[in-house]
C-alpha cells in the first residue's frame, strides 16, 4: 500500500533539554514548509525536569497511521541514560548523533552510522546559551538526513522559538549544519537509503 | 464567528488542541474544568481562546464543581464543555446524570488514561469504555464518541456539541492520550462553513411551555434561563411541567421517552468507518488510538493479499451494533479481533452481536503502552 | 393590608412538604418580601438549591428555578451567573447541603466573590433524610447517627464565610423576622457574594431527640440566647461567651467575578 519514503526518528535526552520543542519544530516543517506528513509523539514521566524523556517524529509522503516509531531510522541522545534505554530500537544501519560530552560511551562496534557532536559544549562556546543545544541538534539532523529541508526548519525554528530569540536560533540551527556538513566530509550518509 | 479570531488553514496541533478549538467553531461560549493530565491543554487553550470570542473560562474548585457550573451556563443558553481524565471523569458522573435525567445539552471530554484510580496519568488505556456508558447510576441514554487522530476529533467534538444540542443531553467525547498529546496535521475550516445545530427553543408563549414535553422526536424545546420562561428544573423524576413526581406511571413515561429519544436517533448518532470491508474475512473492530495500529496492520496484511479490513467506531455508544450484526453475517467474515487497551471491554459487546455468526477474539493490552500493528498482525497469524 | 405572597408562590404546587413547627416558611416568608420590597422582577430572579428540606422551597416559587443535586447549588449557580449576569440568584441550603457535602464549594464560592446570595437553612440535622449529625449539630447533641452524643465541634459559618472571603456576611434566626427580613433585603442589594445563615427549628428531627420537643420551646431558645453582635460588648464577658451573635458580621466590597469575567472578555475581544 505504502510506496512513500517514511522516515521515523526519536530524540532523547532528560526533560529541559527542549526536545518535545524540538519533535514539533521538525513535524511542523515538515507539514507546514515542506508540503509532507508528519507525525509528532512524546513519552515522559512525572517529571518535568531530569530522567529520560523522548520524542518521536514520523515523517512521510503518505498518510501516517500508526504514530509511534517502529524501526528507528534517526536516534539524536543528548544524555547517556536515554541513549542506555533507547538504543535497542534504532535499526540496525540507523543514524545515530549523540551529544559527544554528555554521552561518554557510544556503541562499540559499527552497526550503527554514529555521529559525536559537542552540542551542548557548541551552545555554551559559541552562543554562550546552553538551552539552544536543541537547536544545534535539529540543525545537525537536518544537516546529516535532510529529513526537511533548511528552508523549512528554518521557518519552523523561526516560528517556534520565543519571540527575541530568532537570531540565536537561527545561529544555532547554523552551527548544527555545519558541524554536520564537516562530519559529512569525514563520514558520507546515504540519505536515499534511509527510507 | 468573526474572521480575525478564527484562523483557519494548516496547522500542527495536537488532539487536545484540535478539541479545544472545535469548540470554539462549534459555538462553545463557556468551559468549566479542573486541571487533569492528559487533558489539561483542552483547558489551556480555552482559558485563552474563550475569552477572545466573548466567552467564559472558569477553573473550579474541583471536577464535579466543573460538572455542575458547565449544566448551570448550558441552562443559562450557553453551549458548555468541560474535559477531564479518569480520576475527574470518575467524580463527574453524579452531575452527568444530572444532565441526562435534566436533559441538559454539554459536553464532556474524558482524555483517558490507565487506571484504575491514579493508575498511569501520563500513559494511555481504554478501560474507561463502560464507564462512559454506565458510569453514573440509574438506567439512562448515553451517547458517546471516540476519535482516532487530530483531525477526527476536530470534527467529532463538533459532532459532539450538535448531537448534545439536537437531543437534548450530555454528550461524552473519549479520547485516550496518545490522541490528545499527539501532533499531526490539521486544516482548520474557514469560520462559517461548518455545519452547527443548535437547540430548539419554545415558540409557545411561557405560559403554555412545557420545559419535558417530549414532541414528535421525543426531544423537548429548551428555554434559557432568564427569558421569561419560569420554569423548574429537577434531578427527581418530573412529569411534562419540570415538577417532581412519584407517580409510577409518569416516572415510567419519562424514562422510557429518555431512553427512547436516543435510541430512535441510532443512524443520526451512531456512525462507524469501514476500510477494504467488501470483501473481508477477518475484520478488526477497533477505536481511538488503537485503530491506528489496526489501520496500519490491516494496510499490511492487503499488501500481503490476506483479506483483513477494518471497523472502526466513531460511535461507542450507542454502539453499532446494527451494522456489526449485518457484517458477521456475511458469508465471507470468518472471524473478528477486538484490539483495545483494556480488558476486554468491547469484546464482550462484540460477542454479544456478533459471537452467533462469527469467531469473535480478542488482544488486549494493559501495560500503558499501544498496541502495536505487528501485534494484531501476529494475533491474527495465530488464530 | 396583609402582604400577598401568593403573588410569588406557584401555588398548584402547595401544599409544601415540610413538618408542623419547621422554620422553613419563617424564612421563606421574609425572602418573598424581600424580593417584593427590591421591586425584582419575577422574571429576573433564579433560585438554586441542593438537596434536602430547604432545597424544596424553589419549586413552590414562582420564579427561574432549579433544584439541582447534594452540595452542588453553588456551583450550577456559578455557571448560570457568569451566563447571565442580569439574573439575580439566590441559593437556598441546608446546613449539610452548605457545608458538608457542598463546603468545597462554598468556600471557593466566597472566595470568587460572585454576586450571589446564599441562605442557609440552618437546622443543626439532616431533616429531610430523619435526624442524622450535621456540621452545625452542637457538641454533645443527639441525633440519629450521633445515638451517644456528637462527637464534633459545630461549624461557625460566620467564621467560615468571612475567612473565606465573602464581603457580606450575616445571621437571623426565624425568631428575630424583623432582622431577618432586613438582612436578606440587603444580602441581595450586596454587590459581591452574601451569606445569610438563619438559626431556625426542626423539632421532628433535631428536636425530639434534643428535648426541645415543641416549636415554642426551640423559638423560646432563640429568643433568650441571641444578642445583637453590636450589643456583644456591652456584655459582661463571662455573659457574653454563652451567647450567640446575630446580624451583620461583615459588609464590605471588592472585586466581583461576573464584572471581572466580561471585563476580561472585553479585553481579549478587543485585542488581536
Amino acid at each position: 500500500m505504502s510506496n512513500g519514503k517514511k522516515l521515523e526518528l526519536r530524540l532523547a535526552g532528560s526533560g529541559g533539554q527542549g526536545l518535545v520543542l524540538g519533535g514539533i519544530i521538525l513535524a511542523e516543517a515538515a507539514i507546514l514548509y515542506d508540503n509532507k506528513n508528519a507525525v509528532n509523539t512524546q513519552s515522559y514521566g512525572p517529571e518535568a525536569r531530569g530522567g529520560a524523556s523522548k520524542s518521536e517524529v514520523i515523517i512521510s509522503e503518505d498518510e501516517i497511521d500508526f504514530p509511534k516509531c517502529e524501526e528507528i531510522d534517526i536516534l539524536l541522545s543528548l544524555n547517556q541514560k536515554s541513549l542506555d534505554k533507547y538504543i535497542t530500537d534504532l535499526k540496525k544501519g540507523g543514524i545515530l548523533i549523540l551529544d559527544r560530552d554528555l554521552c561518554p560511551n557510544p556503541p562499540e562496534g559499527n552497526e550503527y552510522e554514529t555521529f559525536r557532536i559537542p552540542f551542548t559544549n557548541l551552545a555554551r562556546t559559541e552562543l554562550g546559551k546552553v538551552y539552544v543545544a536543541n537547536i544545534v541538534a535539529l540543525g545537525a539532523i537536518a544537516g546529516l538526513t535532510d529529513c526537511v529541508s533548511r528552508a523549512a526548519l528554518e521557518k519552523a525554528v523561526a516560528a517556534r522559538v520565543p519571540a527575541g530569540t530568532e537570531e540565536l536560533n537561527v545561529k544555532a540551527l547554523a552551527i548544527g549544519y555545519r558541524e554536520a556538513a564537516v562530519a559529512r566530509v569525514d563520514h558520507p550518509v546515504d540519505t536515499d537509503a534511509l527510507s | 464567528m468573526s474572521g480575525p479570531k478564527f484562523k483557519s488553514g494548516l496547522r500542527l496541533m495536537s488532539g487536545n488542541e484540535a478539541v479545544a478549538e472545535a469548540a470554539l467553531y462549534a459555538g462553545c461560549r463557556f468551559f468549566a474544568g479542573y486541571p487533569i493530565t492528559p487533558s489539561t491543554e483542552i483547558a489551556e487553550v480555552l482559558s485563552k481562546r474563550l475569552p477572545q470570542v466573548g466567552g467564559f473560562f472558569l477553573q473550579m474548585e474541583d471536577e464535579i464543581a466543573s460538572m455542575a457550573a458547565t449544566l448551570g451556563a448550558s441552562l443559562a443558553g450557553a453551549k458548555s464543555m468541560t474535559a477531564t481524565s479518569g480520576p475527574g471523569f470518575s467524580l463527574k458522573q453524579e452531575n452527568i446524570g444530572y444532565g441526562c435525567i435534566a436533559e441538559i445539552p454539554c459536553v464532556v471530554v474524558n482524555v483517558q488514561r490507565g487506571g484504575p484510580s491514579t493508575g498511569i496519568p501520563t500513559g494511555p488505556m481504554q478501560g474507561d469504555i463502560m464507564q462512559a456508558r454506565w458510569g453514573t447510576h440509574g438506567d439512562h441514554p448515553v451517547i458517546v464518541l471516540y476519535p482516532d487522530g487530530v483531525e477526527d476529533a476536530f470534527w467529532e467534538t463538533i459532532r459532539a456539541f450538535n448531537l448534545a444540542e439536537r437531543y437534548r443531553t450530555p454528550v461524552i467525547l473519549l479520547t485516550d492520550e496518545v490522541i490528545g498529546h499527539m501532533r499531526e496535521r490539521m486544516f482548520l475550516p474557514k469560520p462559517g462553513t461548518v455545519s452547527i445545530y443548535n437547540r430548539r427553543k419554545p415558540r409557545r408563549i411561557p405560559e403554555k411551555y412545557y420545559p419535558y414535553q417530549g414532541g414528535t422526536q421525543d426531544v423537548p424545546t429548551m428555554a434559557p434561563y432568564g427569558e421569561g420562561y419560569r420554569f423548574h428544573v429537577t434531578g427527581l423524576f418530573h412529569d411534562r411541567t419540570g415538577f417532581p413526581t412519584n407517580e409510577p406511571a409518569e416516572i415510567d413515561a419519562e424514562m422510557r421517552r429518555l431512553l427512547r429519544k436516543i435510541s430512535r436517533a441510532y443512524n443520526d448518532i451512531v456512525k462507524w468507518e469501514e476500510l477494504f470491508m467488501d470483501d473481508a474475512e477477518e475484520v478488526i473492530v477497533a477505536f481511538g488510538c488503537t485503530a491506528r495500529s489496526a489501520r496500519a496492520a490491516v494496510k499490511r496484511l492487503r499488501a500481503r493479499d490476506r483479506k483483513v479490513g477494518l471497523f472502526r467506531l466513531k460511535t461507542v455508544w450507542p454502539f453499532p451494533e446494527r451494522a456489526l450484526i449485518k457484517i458477521a453475517k456475511r458469508a465471507h467474515v470468518k472471524k473478528m479481533l477486538v484490539p483495545e487497551m483494556n480488558n476486554g471491554q468491547v469484546l464482550f459487546e462484540v460477542e454479544r452481536v456478533a459471537g452467533r455468526y462469527c469467531d469473535v477474539e480478542g488482544l488486549q493490552r494493559l501495560d500503558s503502552e499501544m498496541i502495536t500493528p505487528r501485534q494484531i498482525i501476529r494475533a491474527l497469524r495465530e488464530n | 393590608m396583609a402582604f400577598d405572597y401568593d403573588q410569588y408562590l406557584r401555588v398548584d404546587r402547595l401544599p409544601h412538604i415540610w413538618c408542623p413547627g419547621c422554620g422553613h416558611g419563617i424564612i421563606f416568608k421574609a425572602l418573598l418580601r424581600s424580593i417584593h420590597g427590591l421591586e425584582i422582577d419575577k422574571n429576573d430572579l433564579m433560585l438554586v438549591s441542593g438537596i434536602g428540606c430547604a432545597s424544596r422551597l424553589p419549586g413552590y416559587a414562582d420564579f427561574n428555578t432549579l433544584h439541582t443535586t447534594h452540595g452542588r447549588a453553588l456551583p450550577f449557580a456559578t455557571g448560570i451567573k457568569v451566563m447571565k449576569a442580569n439574573l439575580h440568584v439566590i441559593v437556598t441550603s441546608g446546613d449539610g447541603d452548605a457545608v458538608a457535602i457542598g463546603g468545597n464549594h462554598f468556600i471557593h464560592t466566597c472566595r470568587r466573590n460572585i454576586d450571589m446570595t446564599l441562605i442557609v437553612f440552618n437546622n443543626s440535622i439532616y431533616g429531610m433524610n430523619g435526624g442524622q449529625v450535621s456540621p452545625t449539630t452542637p457538641y454533645g447533641s443527639f441525633a440519629s447517627t450521633a445515638p451517644w452524643g456528637n462527637l464534633s465541634v459545630h461549624f461557625d459559618f460566620m467564621k467560615l464565610a468571612q475567612g473565606a472571603g465573602a464581603t457580606f456576611v450575616a445571621r437571623a434566626t426565624t425568631y428575630h423576622v424583623k432582622l431577618l427580613e432586613k438582612v436578606i433585603t440587603q444580602a441581595i442589594a450586596h454587590k459581591g457574594f452574601s451569606v445569610v445563615e438563619v438559626l431556625e427549628d426542626c423539632p421532628t428531627a433535631y428536636g425530639r431527640r434534643n428535648k426541645m420537643r415543641g416549636p415554642v420551646q426551640m423559638m423560646k431558645f432563640w429568643k433568650d440566647n441571641c444578642v445583637m453582635i453590636d450589643a456583644l460588648d456591652k456584655l459582661p464577658l463571662e455573659e457574653a461567651k454563652e451567647k450567640i451573635p446575630i446580624g451583620i458580621f461583615c459588609q464590605t466590597t471588592r472585586q466581583e467575578f461576573t464584572d471581572e469575567q466580561h471585563q476580561v472578555a472585553q479585553r481579549a475581544m478587543g485585542e488581536e
